[in-house]
């Protein structure tokens, strides 16, 4: 079972990288691809195709992350979230990352729910959602820059010279 | 006062701020 440990490693951040390689889409092409798109009335082809899939995998993603996170953790979960002494740095990531994965879930898909007319909206509603869904997006990018710190610090303690 | 996250270069600045603070947090009040 000693290669246990490797395997949830592997997966964690293979669904790391498709969690927030999907978020770093969503804000660094997507938001400005919509508003071009918006412009000569090609956005429906994002809405429609392209958005629902990267939706369904980024949502997925995070939960894997999450679950392979703490599966990794295993013996060192509840030190690591009380900040024992030692888990300070992977501590703060995981705490980074599991409010990621509420925002996600809370605050990102069920406003996208009523943008993609997947739950009904009125249209007031749905600029409520729009605004929401954003803000919970970027703030996500924000604390993404922390959360990978503090997750190769507390992975890699030394390296960053402390 | 605008909100840093309507801008992408905003947002990424607010993240570094936000690692190098926590980072203060936890080296200082908590202990590595």
């Amino acid at each position: 079972m000693e290669f246990l440990p490797g395997l949830e490693r592997w997966f964690h951040l293979m669904a790391g990288v498709m969690w927030i390689g999907l978020l770093y889409y969503f804000n660094f092409v997507q938001v400005a691809a919509m508003k071009a798109a918006a412009a000569d009335n090609t956005a429906a082809g994002i809405s429609k195709h392209v958005a629902p899939r990267a939706l369904l995998f980024f949502r997925w993603a995070a939960v894997v992350t999450w679950l392979t996170g703490a599966a990794l953790l295993g013996s060192h979960f509840v030190p690591a979230f009380t900040f024992k002494p030692g888990y300070a740095l992977i501590g703060m990531g995981a705490w980074l990352g599991t409010i990621m994965l509420i925002n996600v879930w809370t605050l990102i898909w069920r406003n996208q729910k009523k943008i993609l007319g997947i739950v009904a909206a009125t249209d007031a509603e749905k600029v409520t959602a729009r605004r929401v869904a954003f803000l919970a997006s970027r703030t996500n990018t924000m604390l993404s820059i922390p959360m990978l710190f503090f997750m190769a610090s507390g992975a890699h303690s030394g390296q960053f010279g402390f | 006062m605008q909100n840093p996250l309507d801008s992408l270069w905003g947002t990424v600045i607010s993240g570094f701020v936000l690692t190098l603070v926590l980072f203060v947090i936890i080296t200082k009040l908590i202990g590595v």
